[in-house]
């Protein structure tokens, strides 16, 4: 049976959530928001999920499907004071990501009048100093690893550093997944860190795709494939529809 | 027998004025006050700033050059990521952008409705939140920790508009969706707090099918209730009806293209919300055949 490159992006993304324990886990993105569905139904019994509104939904539905059994209530007032707990792991998108894991979401170009306004900062600034945060980039390219980002929306560990103990306090970037690779900040400086690469790509395929000097390992191990058990939850009952297969085509 | 303080839409905007701070409910494109933002657009109101967790609401005034400065963390269609007008004018240049985090903005609120100057949060510290607000001012801990964190200044409105599924006459208004989003605070924060609903009731009526949490706003914080049936389309305003995906769909593609948006604005909101909730009718018979 054959992984697709989606598959593996999707086991990437639920190993952000190994051993969380009793906490929301909030992904954005559809690999993300699968991968979540997948820790909690195998190695993250504990993790705590919400509907995309306003619930806590103790079933793990389809994606698409509404959750039957709803175990909390967790309208924007308390999600955001829920940040603030730090009982959360949250991955988020970037439009702009740099070595040192900041993020922008907001604008590109100059922030007084940018060439392409995005979202806004969102809630990026608070989870970053609050929560364990990771990274979901469903096309890894040169536009998005940048050498420096135009709005520092998500903190970095240079910025965090800089700006003192409160903002290193309970800051926390733990995984960057992209669809070419698996990185972290293990290193001496707290720079990106290439730590496992899909099957089919190659190293020089992801030093081409990123803006700034990756460190990479020599001895470059591949991203884990899903057991037989979570492939097939993956393909039955997370996903049954592909939606996976959208977010990031076949290779 | 408290007060009566019913109004139209119009009377609402006829009692705000040019320059003035105004905050505006919902979340995205979510409960938003749909239908006194539109009497707001056939008003002369204008050079406004506005505080809002942004949707179509931002869009809407942003297009027709009333703001003058946005309070925001975002603006969204929630379904459809980006809100073309709020993008459309920030590439212009068209307003002054105070960008806040999504917690800062609810602490900022909520400064304002506890009567404090600020309250500290620790989001925004590293980030060019701060680079861009030069205006926000850190605070230090009194206590042992002698830990930094930012003040958000609080978020006073001069007036408050937000919508919520039943009200009285007396201005307690009731939520039945999931979630209040920050409409309490938002009327809390304001001098003059407006509510509009899909329908007014009587206050025994209230409690009728709900349980007591679901009333959200207290009249003190309330100025005037407007009864505007479908008030929050074309965002979602749960249970009542959801968000109508087609309507936001043909908005948001009209939005793209100057010549477009202006047959869409001629068609739709050329006249009052009797006349918009006809257009909206038919143009989902049309969408139907």
């Amino acid at each position: 049976m054959t992984v697709t490159r989606a598959e593996y992006c999707v086991v990437a993304c639920a190993e952000a959530w190994r051993d969380a324990g009793e906490i929301l886990a909030g992904p954005m993105g559809t690999v993300p928001a699968i991968g979540a569905r997948l820790a909690k139904l195998t190695f993250a019994p504990d993790l705590l999920l919400t509907d995309g509104e306003a619930l806590l939904t103790a079933d793990v539905p389809a994606m698409g499907a509404k959750a039957e059994v709803v175990e909390g209530w967790l309208p924007y007032r308390r999600h955001l004071a829920l940040v603030a707990t730090g009982r959360r792991h949250v991955m988020m998108g970037a439009g702009q990501i740099d070595r040192y894991g900041n993020q922008n979401i907001s604008c590109i170009g100059d922030w007084t009048r940018p060439k392409r306004q995005l979202l806004g900062v969102r809630g990026a600034p608070v989870n970053t100093l609050n929560n364990p945060t990771s990274y979901w980039i469903p096309r890894h390219s040169r536009r998005v690893f940048v050498e420096r980002v135009d709005m520092v929306c998500g903190v970095g560990h240079d910025r965090a550093a800089a700006a003192g103990p409160s903002a290193t306090r309970y800051h926390h970037l733990a995984d960057v997944v992209s669809d070419l690779g698996v990185f972290d900040f293990a290193t001496p400086d707290r720079t990106m860190r290439l730590r496992s690469l899909h099957p089919g790509v190659t190293a020089e395929q992801v030093a081409d795709a990123t803006g700034f000097t990756l460190t990479i390992p020599d001895d470059m191990p591949y991203t884990r494939a899903p057991t037989p058990e979570e492939l097939r939850l993956i393909r039955e009952v997370i996903d049954p529809k592909g939606l996976r297969e959208r977010e990031v085509p076949a290779a | 027998m408290s007060r009566d303080k019913t109004m139209t839409a119009e009377q609402v905007v006829g009692r705000l004025g040019s320059g003035m701070t105004i905050g505006i409910g919902g979340w995205g494109a979510r409960r938003k006050p749909m239908a006194l933002v539109r009497a707001l657009l056939r008003s002369d109101v204008t050079d406004l700033t506005v505080v809002s967790y942004g949707g179509p609401d931002v869009g809407l005034l942003a297009a027709a050059g009333k703001i003058r400065k946005l309070v925001a963390a975002f603006a969204t269609l929630d379904s459809i990521p980006l809100e073309p007008h709020f993008t459309a004018a920030r590439q212009r240049g068209a307003f002054e952008l105070v960008e806040l985090d999504e917690a800062m903005v609810m602490w900022g609120l909520t400064a304002a409705s506890q009567r404090l100057p600020f309250l500290p949060v620790r989001a925004g510290l590293g980030s060019d939140v701060m680079r861009v607000n030069p205006h926000l001012r850190t605070v230090t801990s009194p206590y042992e920790d002698g830990e930094e964190l930012v003040a958000v200044p609080a978020l006073r409105l001069d007036a408050a508009l937000v919508h919520l599924n039943r009200a009285d006459a007396h201005g307690n208004a009731q939520y039945l969706g999931p979630d209040p989003y920050f409409d309490d605070l938002f009327c809390q924060a304001a001098d003059a707090a407006y509510v509009s609903c899909e329908r007014i009731v009587d206050t025994a009526d209230l409690l009728k099918d709900a349980g007591p949490q679901t009333l959200l706003v207290e009249r003190p914080f309330v100025t005037g209730v407007a009864e505007t049936p479908n008030g929050a389309h074309f965002t979602s305003c749960a249970p009542d009806h959801d968000r109508d995906e087609p309507f936001q769909r043909a908005y948001a593609q009209a939005a793209g293209d100057p010549e477009t948006w202006r047959v869409f604005a001629e068609w739709f909101l050329s006249g009052d919300e009797d006349a918009y909730q006809a257009a909206v009718a038919a143009f989902h018979e049309e969408e139907a055949r």
